[in-house]
């Protein structure tokens, strides 16, 4: 399993790489595995509010279809229309398939989440 | 309730397999990816295990004229070592369960049942038996069952029986077989769309079965490809396709409904709405983005017209696809309708539910 230093992570198996007051958004390996084979994201529209807790967004596997949590409040600014044509690039790359940048609206919310430590100790858990 | 295990659980752990509770079993949803696994089937041959279908042994000297009463289709034309698809139906011609009727003589027949009906199923079947010569064993836990299926199944099975394989045609079995020297059951039968036989054996020999096609190069098939194999295909599931709600006419099974032969359970009824005409059916829908999954509302402007029954992005074609139960009305080719997927509503055309043609070697 793959986890990248400089990022952020949530205990729904997302990354948040910020920068300044924005950041990009994706789910991890450990979450692409998990799923399985990814056929289709739902992206939400810019300038959608986000609220810390609730699906904005779904990944569906061949399977199943699987809500994807906003980890902080805030925009969207740009949902990642490659993914319309190739969801598969999460499967593949799930640290550059970035699902959408937001505009954090708390930065406060940020302390709330783990670092590539944390959610490597995390995940072994969960194993 | 206790989860039960085949015969196969540690040859499927060995393999990788991502274990799941289905229908009251412990059985794997995929080893490898559902894609990998479905394509597999299609194009070679993939190995399942399906030792959860339960298994009805009729004998007795009024077993024929009890199985005709029984199912829909017409039994007294099977010959022996012949199999027979068709639905049980209750008086009022909903659905307890689709099954397969093998004949082994006149008064000796075997059933194929569904796991997740095996209680309901073999109540009923022993309920309508009262009333007739013959005895009715529930055998589930006496047979393991493998499928293999694809392209290659007859290649890689041949070189471990000793008679050619072509002998056993389509919907045929041939009992005794010797597979390496391991007893089975062979009927040519399956649920992929593909040529392909169904295996029954002795639990206590199904692992070694089962490591030996695996080692020949069959790939191990989980329940997710099987779900997707029979969906591309247009082969019902019970409790999605057809229900106690859900009649076969509907579902578009009268094929297999001989309503002008003799009489069997809910054939009264079945005369009836044929008669007066179906009010639902099920068709197929090709949608325009994401997925429709089972369950999901259809309309057409503000109106509910029916429901989702099986959805998927087709491995094979490419497409999102879907099976749904819809008012006839509406059910007309290249009509456009809309899918309620979560908050939006997604266009979606009325398409021809042969979505992926059968491979059979009839």
């Amino acid at each position: 399993m793959k986890v990248l230093e400089n990022l952020l992570y949530t205990e729904e198996h997302e990354w948040l790489k910020v920068e300044g007051n924005t950041a990009y958004f994706g789910i991890t390996d450990y979450a692409q595995n998990m799923l399985g084979g990814i056929v289709y994201v739902e992206l939400p529209d810019e300038d959608d509010e986000l609220e810390k807790g609730e699906n904005f967004a779904v990944i569906e596997s061949v399977k199943a279809a699987t809500d994807i949590i906003a980890p902080v409040d805030g925009t969207v600014l740009e949902a990642n229309e490659d993914l319309d044509d190739s969801p598969e690039k999460i499967n593949e790359s799930p640290f550059e398939a970035w699902i959408v940048k937001i505009e954090i609206s708390d930065a406060s919310q940020l302390e709330g989440l783990m670092d590539a430590k944390a959610y490597e100790a995390f995940c072994a858990k969960e194993a | 309730m206790e989860l039960k295990r085949t015969a196969l659980y540690d040859n499927h752990v060995k393999c990788g397999g991502q274990i799941v509770d289905f229908a009251g079993y412990e059985l794997p949803i995929q080893y490898v990816g559902i894609s990998e696994e479905h394509h597999s089937v299609r194009n070679k041959v993939g190995l399942f295990d399906v030792s959860h279908m339960g298994e009805v042994l009729v004998t007795g000297k009024e077993s024929l004229s009890f199985v005709q009463n029984l199912v829909s289709n017409n039994v007294k034309s099977l010959v022996n070592n012949q199999v027979l698809y068709t639905v049980m139906c209750y008086e009022n011609g909903t659905v307890v369960d689709d099954l397969l009727v093998y004949r082994m003589t006149e008064d000796k027949f075997f059933l194929v049942i569904n796991a997740a009906n095996i209680e309901k199923d073999v109540k009923w079947i022993q309920k309508q038996g009262e009333s007739f010569d013959v005895t009715i064993e529930n055998q589930s836990d006496s047979f393991a069952q493998l499928a293999l299926q694809g392209p290659d199944a007859q290649g890689l099975l041949q070189s471990f029986v000793d008679f050619d394989l072509t002998e056993i045609e389509f919907f045929n079995f041939k009992e005794s077989v010797s597979i390496n020297g391991i007893e089975a059951l062979v009927s040519r039968t399956g649920y992929t769309g593909e040529d392909g036989f169904e295996i029954y054996s002795k639990p206590e020999d199904a692992s070694m079965l089962w490591d030996l096609l695996v080692e020949a190069g069959a790939m191990p098939i989980g329940l997710g490809a099987r779900d997707t194999l029979r969906f591309e295909a247009c082969l019902p599931l019970y409790g999605h396709e057809i229900s106690d709600q859900i009649n076969p006419l509907e579902a578009g099974l009268s094929m297999f409904v001989k309503l002008d032969n003799d009489d069997f359970i809910g054939k009264e009824a079945l005369v009836k709405i044929k008669e007066e005409g179906i009010t639902r059916k099920i068709v197929g829908l090709e949608i325009s983005k994401g997925i429709a999954r089972e369950g999901y509302t259809i309309l057409v402007g503000e109106q509910e017209i029916g429901h989702i029954t099986t959805g998927y992005k087709s491995p094979t074609v490419g497409k999102s696809i879907a099976l749904a139960l819809i008012d006839k009305t509406h059910a007309v080719m290249g009509n456009n309708v809309l899918v309620q997927v979560r908050k939006k509503q997604i266009p979606a055309t009325i398409i021809s539910k042969r979505f992926y043609k059968k491979n059979y070697k009839k």
